[in-house]
């Protein structure tokens, strides 16, 4: 028996033969076995709107790159960006996974079929005002050099915030983030060669890579800002806050862009939350029709 | 409802004999995947695995051979459990896997880099990870790229032989 033939026919004998539900990202719950008890003094409504925050902005970031799939500017690019994607697949259905396990799922929950897994409902059946990603991973890709000082820039805040979080008092949430440190460090040093490699290039490339970065920096303008909830979990020690970041990814991406001949644009003046509170341009909801359009016209379909 | 298994079978020794679904030249325990298999009271058989990347699409794939196989070996009961920390390392693959890798083509990683937040790394020559040619052993080998046919390898080509060969990434 062919090994293919094995794989097919215990995942059919593991779901008594019945169809799989279609758009989702696999066979099993990401939490299986995992204890998901919420530790005495977090509340689990914000525990759950903050694994929404980070795991929206893995889940938007990871459809963002994978538009590049089938136009990346070379094959090892496009193999590249879509495993970074897959990556960040990963850390949005563990966190929408544990965001369902304290029960956020509301209006999503009515609208998706109760067959669907809680991290499939929340990914496929949010509207636009319901997520909770930033404007940094929410916004287009624009060219391939903003791609990367993008990725790079999404890169070296997520991995500042999860490399705190690995001491998160919610023990499912460092466990995710201890995970997700590896994987953003190899991303954030694939995006930063990229950035020195166009900056440090040919005229065309720097004059690219610098139009880039200019359109990315005001994106940070809300990176350093908490939340109310935020705020609340910094005090029960579950969340990092997002201010005691600044200092490390300013080192982190200035260093990047000296390094690559690259003007650091002026940073933006703070700005209240906007994209954490589910205020977005109408590019995300462009985003999510694309995400989600197949899943909500064929609800609970299964192949 | 309790029920006894009809098998006297080792459940641990059916569970590490279980293959990885993209890596079938080595089991789940040579990998480290597997983390521990025990028999509770009422004869269930529970399983704990731990991914190797996030994003891993083949976990579930993991889940049902395991549940398939124990399930052929006569344990008609089995739980098999997701644990999420510590997170897996390349460091867990065992030298019978990193043997069993490298006979399949594939250089086992090296040594896992210390987890730093610090500085990147910024050169543009080739990154510091090395790998010998599986195929020659030949130590002159350069990337390719960081990337691969799945999360947890990267490509790189022996200048000696001149074969293109995958590399398990250390994390």
């Amino acid at each position: 028996m062919g090994h293919e033939e094995t794989v097919y026919e215990a995942l059919d004998s593991a779901h008594g033969g019945e169809g799989q539900w279609a758009f989702g990202t696999g066979f099993d719950e990401p939490l299986a076995g995992v204890d998901t008890t919420v530790p005495d003094g977090i509340d689990p409504a914000d525990l759950g709107a903050y694994c929404l925050m980070l795991g929206d902005d893995a889940l938007v970031l990871a459809q963002r790159l994978t538009q590049w799939v089938t136009a990346a500017p070379e094959l090892e690019e496009e193999v590249a960006v879509a495993n970074i994607a897959l990556d960040l697949l990963g850390q949005a259905r563990l966190l929408l996974a544990r965001a369902g396990s304290v029960g956020v799922l509301g209006r999503s929950r009515d609208t998706a079929t109760a067959s669907i897994p809680d991290e499939d409902a929340l990914a496929y059946f949010r509207d636009a005002d319901e997520f909770r990603c930033t404007g940094l991973v929410a916004a287009p890709n624009g060219d391939f050099g903003q791609t990367m000082v993008r990725l790079l820039a999404a890169a070296t805040t997520r991995l500042a915030v999860f490399a705190r979080l690995r001491d998160s008092r919610d023990p499912v949430l460092a466990a995710i983030a201890a995970k997700g440190v590896a994987e953003l460090t190899y991303h954030r040093d694939h995006a930063a060669r990229w950035v020195l490699r166009l900056g440090d290039g040919t005229p065309e490339s720097h004059r690219r890579a610098q139009a880039g970065a200019d359109a990315v920096w005001p994106l940070l303008a809300d990176a350093f800002t908490a939340t109310d909830v935020e705020q609340r979990l910094v005090g029960a020690g579950v969340a990092a806050d997002p201010a005691g970041t600044r200092e490390e990814v300013v080192g982190v991406l200035t260093q990047v862009l000296d390094r690559a001949t690259l003007r650091v644009p002026a940073w933006p003046a703070d700005a209240p939350p906007r994209g954490r509170l589910g205020l977005h341009g109408a590019e995300l909801a462009v985003l999510l029709a694309e995400l989600q359009g197949l899943a909500r016209e064929h609800p609970a379909a299964t192949w | 409802m309790v029920t006894t298994p009809t098998s006297t079978a080792d459940p641990r020794g059916v569970a590490e004999s279980v293959t990885d679904p993209e890596l079938p030249m080595v089991t789940l325990a040579d990998l480290g995947v597997l983390r521990d298999v025990r028999t509770e009271d009422d004869g269930t058989v529970v399983v704990e695995i731990t991914p190797t990347y996030s994003g891993c699409p083949a976990m579930g794939v993991m889940r049902a051979d395991l549940v398939h196989a124990l399930h052929r070996a006569g344990f008609p009961d089995v739980d098999v459990r997701t644990v999420l920390a510590p997170a897996w390392s390349t460091d867990w693959i065992s030298a019978e896997g990193r043997r069993k890798l490298a006979a399949g083509g594939i250089a086992p990683p090296g040594p896992a880099p210390e987890r730093t937040t610090g500085p990147v790394p910024l050169s543009l020559g080739p990154t510091r990870r090395t790998a010998s040619c599986p195929l020659c052993g030949s130590p002159d080998t350069v990337e390719q790229s960081e990337f691969s046919a799945t999360a947890c390898k990267a490509l790189r080509r022996c200048r000696a032989c001149g074969e293109p060969f995958e590399h398990v990434k250390e994390i």
